[in-house]
């Protein structure tokens, strides 16, 4: 075994146990925290696949921005009490079935595909790092570029329009 | 320069990826507070992500990792406005439990 794969299997088996335990961990806070441990374990599977700039952008968007937005709205809710609730046991088993079912048939279909999986070619030219990203990202891509931030403009005055106290007009 | 994938394999990506993504659909199944079903969503497509990544090592090419740059982008829009509503649910109601949201089933 190379110190690579090894590198692979720690930060899989880091992956999918903080996933995991976010859904497992009935505190929201204790979730939030495991899921930003996820999210560094994936980042780092990025570093492993030596796509830096992905990896940077990716800790800061996910592991910093959409983490503490969501830090903050468990935080106002102030859910700590109430998350005592009732399922009905028929609710988890045929949520753990179908987990169950759902690993089976896609990794069922994944083996018995038999995908043809080629020589792994590394033709040496340079693919990933920020300069030919950006060459693409505003060469080829440049009308979603585009669409990227009015998406992200509206979103942004959505958010603001929805979350303003409306104001009582009798 | 040699290829990661040599000493890792594409399939070893594959099976990481698809059990990352049924965990995410088990966590929209299994609870019922509407963050923690957030936070699958969140797993579910953070899956995606990385075996777009994986593939576009695998095919030396940069379009992969261009789409996930897309999609962080309308994550982080879903997020924004996912979590307000969230909010505005939970000042109107005072829950955020998503078996109690039923007053549209008449």
């Amino acid at each position: 075994m190379s110190i690579i794969l090894i590198l692979f299997c720690v930060l899989s088996f880091i992956t999918l146990a903080t996933a995991f335990l976010t859904i497992y961990s009935r505190n929201p806070i204790h979730s939030a925290i495991y899921l930003v441990i996820c999210f560094f374990s994936i980042a780092g599977h990025y570093l492993l696949l030596n796509a830096q700039f992905l990896a940077i952008v990716h800790v800061i968007v996910y592991s910093g921005a959409i983490m503490i937005l969501m830090l903050f709205t468990i935080m106002l809710m102030n859910l700590n009490n109430r998350n005592d609730v009732h399922k009905p046991r028929i609710t988890r088993l045929g949520a753990i079935v179908l987990f169950i079912l759902m690993c089976v048939v896609l990794i069922g279909i994944f083996i018995n595909s038999k995908p043809i999986v080629g020589e792994y070619i590394s033709t040496g030219e340079d693919y990933q790092s920020i300069k030919v990203l950006g060459k693409i990202l505003l060469n080829e891509y440049m009308v979603p570029f585009e669409f990227a931030s009015i998406l992200l403009l509206v979103a942004m005055i959505g958010a603001v329009l929805l979350s303003k106290k409306e104001k009582i007009t009798k | 320069m040699n290829n990661i994938l040599n000493q890792i394999g594409i399939e070893n990506y594959i099976f990481l990826c698809v059990i990352l993504f049924c965990i995410g659909v088990f966590g929209v199944l299994y609870r019922r507070n509407a963050i923690i079903v957030f936070m699958s969503i969140e797993i579910m497509l953070n899956a995606v992500n990385l075996l777009f990544v994986a593939f576009s090592t695998y095919h030396q090419d940069a379009q992969g990792q261009i789409f996930v740059f897309f999609s962080m982008a309308v994550a982080a829009a879903e997020v924004a406005v996912g979590l307000a509503i969230l909010v505005s649910i939970f000042k109107n109601m005072n829950t955020i439990d998503v078996g109690k949201l039923k007053n549209l089933k008449g």
